[in-house]
């Protein structure tokens, strides 16, 4: 089933319209303005999915704990992120005496920066996407590592043992765990044959069983458990938060860092899940595409929802896992975490592709 | 209990990831059962429900003096409490009524000092001090915590 | 301007070993505590680390001090009794059964069997609760934080008990020498029974979120060793002591209240590590499942709960002394009476104090969160150390 993607509307509709209303001509002003709205876009729905992953956090935290979590800002505390995003905003940002000021508050932008450079390429719908790349899964993997350097610098600009150790745990973690994520990563591309996140997805299409996490057998949905573990190890979420390790390094590499410079870390660490969710949505369960089940009435009715509804919805699905597993385990110990990535992650996701590798050359492919 | 768990270090490489995995996910499992069950939430929305708050008739929260509907007291000012109060928190000051008696003039209760220890109370021979249920005495004056709980008229 | 800095780290006093001069590395002093969130309280530990390892650690106490045991010489005994409350506020319950028992063997004042029954049964409730509270903090040290609030809905139960019995939560001050200062509510016993059948299927959930967990054993496992020999030299006490394979408990070595009638195993571990003290823990609090049975199928109807003391308790000039087996371990009440109605100097041996200082000798070559399972597992209240 071949679609043709210029038969959807495009959504750059707005960028038009400006373009229209201010006259351009000129192609480099109307790139300009078409990536300034992007920009724009990004911002408003970066902020946008931190409030809402906070609140979901909170909130889901709590019910595995038989709580309620926050109750009080708006109806179920549904105004609690936001409240708190004020709090941040306005707190004293403080900055230890004999730390290096540059490096101290430019650490903070780094990991918002890989944030965005992430956003850009992912495909939310047929065309709702920034840009796409040809070589979208490379510079994914190339960026993902980028934000170590704000997690280093971090660390190191605090002046603080604590946030040494931390930062110093957080680069060995995310340079082991980045090798798992790669290799799960080329075993998607290596079953699809396409490095484009866009042409990835539309590699998936046809029924739930041609989404690769069941299309190629075990060895997609081994792909994507991988991916999801080294996701949350490369996030720095719990059980693998050892850069934070809150009852080792009290807050690990952001001990030193107060209001709007924490919270932007906090922000990136946020957006990190969602990208990771989203990747796993993209890369294994069909990213955009509605699911069809084979059953006329049923598929007819599925594809009405737009396409960036379903990927929302698979996004969040992976992400209530990441939460699910946070608030479930105890903190794996630092070399516990190398010897899992090295001794277990690595061996399977090396496998896998070695298996993958045999699906496709004797087509075993579903 | 202890024996089926341990030598977990001496298992083969298989059997360790395979006892990793059941017992990872029964903990998950555990934990969706408590998300997708509201009745096992404890959470009191305190403020809130102060109406139907449940708080045990015997909880020391302060050292109350009860006044009959006459306003009368049964403290005999023998001073038992004040002695046996470990904190110096309680001062009985005695005085004479009219009729000449002895009586209790001012009864101080210095309540950012107690410890709530329910010695004064089990002292009393006539039970003219009980711990109240009260628990709200939050202030933002010291002043306000010296309490006086029975003043004589025209004192 | 930061390599200087390093460069001149001096050895912080309380050190044996000198930093070992390297060419390119360098260990150094990290503060933990006194504000740290795994260290419970207001303990300052000073650690000397190498990278992850850790060297050497040097507590630091005082912190909490409030000079109880002086305070206490300006006391009579009843009122002393209020004070130990606030030292190891997890076993108030246990801290007030031991400065009953002095004063009674001091003085020879008997106790109902009404009141006896009823201190064995809200000292095992305390030994449960103090461990659950402790369950949960052990979890949430290790990451799972879940497990701290897991534990602490079980714990809330029993402490909404010893409110209804005596009014308070936490600082009880329950029991007085020849007894309790009142009788339990008539629910008493249908409310521990309610309790217990709370308890044991609250131990099957803690088994599987975190005893089962492999991620627990393997961070537990061989972790924080503690030879016999060493436990016994430091003076170490309870699950600390009988992880190490020392089968020493009060409750059965030096039996006192009703404990000789009871029938109860006293958990004993094999190596020693973190993974004993955790395992002693959670089985205790079966054993004190079972020791509560027993006492409410004993338990007596009526019967008075406090027998008849002189106003003013005036032990017999000399030294008495008395230790019970709290949740942590041995805490002993020894004091010097004069005759008078006041102690002439009071002293309290505490279970933490001991357990704390064998610290160095299980964490060496550690790893920081090592350090952090050992200090959780030791399961320290500072108040209790400071006094």
């Amino acid at each position: 089933m071949e679609i043709d993607i210029n038969k959807y509307p495009t959504t750059n509709a707005i960028g038009d319209y400006v373009r229209q209303l201010m006259g351009v001509e000129h192609k480099l002003l109307a790139t300009v303005i078409d990536y300034s709205m992007a920009a724009l876009g990004l911002v408003i729905f970066v902020s946008i999915t931190a409030l809402f992953l906070v609140y979901a956090e909170r909130k889901v935290c709590a019910h595995f704990q038989a709580r309620l979590g926050p109750m009080r800002v708006g109806y179920h505390g549904i105004l609690q992120a936001l409240a708190d995003g004020v709090k941040l905003f306005f707190k004293e940002g403080l900055r230890p005496k004999d730390s290096d000021a540059v490096v101290f508050y430019l650490a903070p932008m780094i990991p918002m920066m890989a944030t965005f450079l992430i956003l850009s390429i992912l495909p939310f719908d047929h065309h709702l996407q920034v840009t796409d790349l040809d070589g979208g899964i490379l510079f994914v993997i190339a960026i993902s590592g980028f934000s170590t350097f704000g997690l280093l610098t971090a660390g190191w600009a605090s002046n603080n043992k604590y946030s040494m150790i931390g930062s110093m745990r957080a680069a060995a973690q995310m340079i082991s765990y980045e090798i798992s994520v790669a290799l799960s990563l080329l075993l998607v591309v290596l079953l699809s044959g396409e490095t484009s996140l866009m042409k990835i997805v539309y590699s998936q299409q046809g029924t739930v069983a041609d989404w690769w996490i069941f299309k190629a057998p075990v060895a997609g949905f081994l792909g994507a458990v991988v991916f999801t573990i080294s996701s949350i190890a490369e996030t720095n979420r719990g059980p693998f938060d050892m850069a934070e390790a809150e009852s080792e390094l009290t807050a690990g590499f952001h001990t030193e860092y107060s209001g709007i410079t924490f919270s932007m870390f906090f922000l990136a660490e946020f957006m990190a899940m969602f990208i990771a969710s989203a990747l796993v949505a993209t890369c294994f369960l069909g990213g955009f595409l509605a699911p069809q089940f084979g059953v006329d009435a049923l598929d007819s009715l599925l594809i009405l929802v737009p396409g960036f509804v379903w990927f929302l919805i698979k996004a969040y699905a992976v992400i209530f896992v990441f939460m699910w597993i946070r608030w479930t385990f105890p903190r794996l110990r630092v070399d516990q975490l190398m010897a899992f990535e090295w001794k277990f992650l690595l061996p399977v996701a090396l496998l896998n592709l070695v298996f993958g590798a045999v699906l496709v050359a004797m087509g075993w492919i579903l | 209990m202890k024996d089926n768990l341990t030598g977990l270090q001496d298992k083969s490489y298989i059997s360790r990831i395979w006892q990793g995995i059941t017992s990872l996910t029964s903990g998950l499992k555990l934990t969706l059962v408590y998300l997708f069950s509201p009745s096992k939430v404890v959470t009191q929305q305190y403020p809130e429900n102060r109406e139907t708050l449940h708080i045990p008739p015997r909880f020391r929260a302060q050292v109350e003096m009860p006044l009959d509907e006459n306003g009368n007291h049964k403290c005999t000012s023998c001073k038992l409490c004040e002695k046996n109060c470990p904190n110096g928190s309680i001062s009985v000051l005695v005085t004479k009524d009219k009729t000449g008696k002895k009586a209790l003039g001012k009864y101080i209760y210095r309540f950012s000092q107690c410890t709530l220890c329910n010695i004064c109370v089990e002292v009393c021979p006539t039970d003219a001090i009980i711990m109240g249920q009260g628990f709200e005495n939050a202030t933002t004056d010291r002043e306000a915590l010296d309490l006086t709980l029975f003043k004589m008229e025209g004192l | 301007m930061q390599l200087e800095k390093i460069n001149t780290i001096e050895k912080q006093p309380g050190f044996t070993a000198s930093l070992p001069k390297h060419d390119n590395t360098e260990e150094f002093y990290v503060n933990m505590g006194p504000q740290h969130p795994s260290t419970h309280g207001v303990l300052r530990l000073v650690i000397q680390l190498d990278g992850e390892y850790v060297r050497e650690v040097v507590p630091h106490l005082g912190y909490i001090h409030r000079s109880i045991e002086k305070m206490g010489e300006n006391k009579n005994y009843v009122q002393y009794i209020h004070l130990t409350d606030r030292m190891d506020y997890l076993c108030a319950h246990h801290n007030n059964h031991c400065v009953a028992l002095a004063v009674e063997k001091a003085c020879d004042i008997g106790v109902p069997e009404r009141a006896e029954y009823i201190r064995v049964i809200v000292s095992e409730l305390q030994r449960i609760q103090s461990h659950l509270l402790w369950w949960g903090v052990f979890g949430m040290d290790l990451g799972a934080i879940t497990a701290f609030l897991y534990g602490f809905k079980e714990r809330e139960r029993i402490t909404m008990l010893f409110d209804e019995i005596c009014g308070a939560r936490l600082t009880m001050n329950y029991f007085r020498p020849g007894g309790v200062f009142v009788d339990v509510p008539d629910f008493f016993e249908a409310k521990v029974q309610e309790i217990l059948e709370f308890i044991k299927p609250s131990l099957d959930e803690y088994r599987t979120l975190l005893t089962g967990n492999s991620i627990l054993q393997e961070r537990t496992k061989g972790i924080g060793l503690l030879s016999k020999e060493t436990a016994i030299n430091y003076g170490c006490s309870g699950p600390v002591l009988r992880g190490s394979g020392v089968s020493y408990d009060l409750r059965k070595n030096a039996p006192y209240s009703l404990y000789p009638d009871l029938e109860f195993d006293v958990p004993i571990g094999t190596d020693g590590d973190c993974w004993d003290r955790y395992w002693i823990r959670m089985e205790e609090m079966a054993q004190s499942v079972k020791i509560i049975e027993q006492c409410l199928s004993r338990f007596p109807k009526e019967g008075p709960v406090k027998s008849k003391t002189k106003p003013s308790i005036k032990p017999p000039k000399g030294t008495h002394f008395a230790q019970v087996e709290t949740a942590r371990g041995i805490f002993g009440t020894w004091f010097v009476s004069d005759g008078t109605d006041k102690p002439y100097r009071i002293k309290s041996r505490s279970p933490n104090f001991s357990n704390l200082s064998v610290i160095n000798e299980m964490v060496k070559g550690l790893k920081i969160a090592d350090l952090v399972t050992v200090l959780s597992t030791l399961d320290l209240v500072i108040p209790d150390i400071d006094r």
